[in-house]
């Protein structure tokens, strides 16, 4: 059926970065008071060697994100290693709460808990979409590098609520090796978390000083900010129903107010991204969903 | 599982080496159709269905075994290319598939039951639990281990699965979890899940900037180099860059996997099959890398040492590197 823009709900991803605890915890606070978002994940899936600050603070973040009518679920690690990590990923299905599940790991883990799928997990065509509607998943979220005429292939049959990445740097590598702590003539053992030195993550450039990527301790993500409040006319054709924006240092309640309002028709996109821009100094694109370049700003989006 | 030695597994991007991994002694050889159903895409590189179905009678008859891989991710609304790729390997006779992508793997295991499935490093499949949600799901017999794992790591995770594991030997070498890593269509709008390419030759210039010459991917600088300095081909993720103020490799040097010196330890670990990157290259690096990778498998299987061989003329800046089966890499 074709969906209207007004019944798209809004996900505010997993904090990616390493910011103070205060901050983080501060951060899900005001969320939970003044952001018109639907569904919040909340969890470290970078490093798990910054895993110990967050989780002494997840049940206050929790229960104030529920009282404010969030629906709350724990994001489960980008890539899972040692035992120590395996451990923490098991944890996850004794809190309580449902699981976002963004490795194999967790899925072999997961027992009956109720659980969704993230972005990590490759769904690319409707097949794999169909396996993991059959393994009981009840949401899913699509990896940011499918463009529109896969995202709509996918989600037209779909049984269960289909979400892509809508805001925010795109996260684009996963690695063993730790590039902050590389960059700093650290190893990732003895990395002294420099990464929380970066709010937004670690600029990288070209030798031609062309902004590049940015490097997010052992993750690595674009440079420009993806952004579809343009597309979400054809997001809505495409039978995508939620969106997620990612955590930046910027103002994210203002961000997601932006996104609602063009979804409910009360503002225009091109309003919306202006004043989007005046939120980040970074350079937009979208180039994923139009099946070019990433980096690269297609359709109706302005490019800066 | 524990071996006493390592199935030497073999790229092949044409019939020529194929034939030419086959006589240097690969126990098992790997190839693609030509299509985006696997992850050298390249042109003027893989096997027709005739030429496939050769190719397993040359290996066949010499006991060599032949897998197909068809590790990229099937295009949303348009499976069909690979689930003909299923039906040529069940006509051909291959000895394995190497998948990585769940939608695939359901089909295969349905449609093909027989033909053995083995899980790509596409999938990255890092601990014992994902491991055994794949062998639980799809009946998969062998992994592919993801170049994230140290020696001790992969020796561990041995004793905890019953599913035979491939780890990478020589060549190319991913930095980033393979099948996890969109860097290349961030740059160039290809990609190794999508359209099995990383870092495309269509998107690749040099040029000539005052006396230095300058490799680019699309837009993008990867590397500048002095006169006389060895120029490498702009791998996204081996180029140099600006970080924290300094210029350096910050994902990697240009450099190749090589584990010659780790043959013993990963015997011992009970590792099955030992891979080779490659199938992009040429016959000779095919002949040369194979016999030198047959002849230190049966060293180590021996109990001895083998000898690292010069190999430098087929790495990546004439350098090669444990990579991530040394703690230290990370």
């Amino acid at each position: 059926m074709p969906h209207s823009s007004k019944n798209i709900t809004l996900t505010l991803g997993p904090v990616l970065f390493n910011w103070p605890v205060e901050q983080w915890r501060d951060f899900y606070f005001r969320v939970a008071d003044e952001a018109p978002v639907d569904r919040v994940l909340v969890g470290e899936i970078v490093c798990s060697k910054r895993e110990p600050f967050f989780t002494p603070h997840l049940p206050d973040v929790i229960e104030r994100l529920e009282a404010a009518g969030k629906t709350v679920a724990l994001a489960s690690p980008i890539l899972v290693m040692n035992k120590r990590e395996r451990d923490a990923v098991d944890s996850l299905f004794e809190v309580g709460y449902p699981v976002e599940i963004n490795d194999t790991t967790a899925l072999q883990m997961k027992r009956d808990t109720a659980f969704s799928v993230g972005p990590f997990i490759n769904i690319y065509n409707e097949a794999a979409r169909a396996y993991f509607e059959k393994l009981g998943a009840s949401h899913i979220c699509l990896p940011g590098e499918l463009p529109l005429s896969s995202i709509e292939a996918i989600a037209k049959d779909a049984n269960v609520p289909i979400e892509v990445f809508a805001f925010g740097r795109m996260p684009l590598a996963i690695s063993a090796r730790c590039y902050h702590a590389r960059a700093n003539d650290l190893s990732k053992d003895s990395c002294r978390y420099v990464c929380s030195e970066d709010q937004d993550g670690m600029d990288v450039d070209t030798l031609d000083d062309d902004p590049f990527l940015t490097v997010n301790g052992v993750q690595t993500l674009s440079r420009t900010f993806h952004n579809v409040i343009s597309d979400l006319d054809e997001l809505a054709a495409a039978h995508v129903s939620a969106l997620r924006l990612s955590p930046h240092s910027c103002d994210m309640v203002e961000a997601s107010n932006l996104f609602r309002l063009v979804l409910d028709g009360k503002l225009d996109a091109e309003e919306a991204n202006d004043r989007l821009a005046g939120l980040v100094d970074q350079t937009f694109s979208n180039g994923f969903l139009y099946g070019t370049e990433g980096f690269k700003a297609e359709g109706n989006l302005v490019f800066s | 599982m524990t071996t006493e030695t390592l199935e030497l597994v073999c790229p092949a991007g044409t019939p020529a080496a194929l034939h030419a991994a086959v006589d240097a002694g690969a126990d098992t050889v790997y190839c693609g159709l030509l299509d985006e159903t696997n992850a050298r895409n390249f042109p003027g590189l893989n096997f027709s269905a005739a030429e496939l179905e050769d190719a397993a009678a040359y290996a066949h008859k010499r006991g060599t075994k032949i897998l197909l891989a068809l590790n990229t991710y099937m295009r949303a609304g348009a499976p069909k290319a690979w689930y003909q790729a299923v039906d040529i390997a069940a006509h051909v006779g291959v000895d394995a598939l190497i998948m990585a992508d769940i939608g695939l793997l359901e089909h295969a295991a349905i449609h093909a039951p027989h033909i053995r499935r083995h899980l790509s490093v596409q999938a990255a499949a890092s601990t014992p639990e994902a491991v055994r949600w794949y062998k639980d799901r799809f009946d998969v017999r062998r992994v592919v281990l993801p170049r994230v794992l140290t020696v001790p790591e992969i020796a561990n995770l041995i004793t905890e699965i019953d599913v035979e594991t491939e780890v990478f030997g020589f060549g190319g070498l991913c930095v980033m979890t393979e099948g996890r890593c969109s860097l290349s269509s961030y740059a160039t709008g290809k990609s190794p899940n999508m359209n099995g390419v990383c870092s495309p030759a269509s998107h690749v210039r040099y040029e000539n900037c005052g006396s230095r010459l300058v490799s680019k991917l699309g837009d993008f600088t990867i590397n500048s180099f002095d006169e006389g300095e060895k120029a490498g081909y702009p791998t996204l993720c081996k180029g140099r860059f600006e970080a924290n103020g300094k210029i350096s490799y910050l994902f990697e040097d240009p450099t190749s996997l090589n584990v010659v010196p780790l043959l013993p330890d990963l015997i011992k670990s009970g590792v099955t099959a030992l891979k080779l990157e490659g199938r992009q290259r040429g016959r000779a690096y095919t002949e040369k890398v194979v016999s030198a990778f047959r002849e230190a498998i049966d060293t180590a299987a021996a109990g001895l040492m083998p000898t690292t061989p010069d190999l430098a003329v087929f790495m990546e800046g004439g350098k090669d590197t444990t990579g991530a089966y040394r703690k230290s890499w990370q």
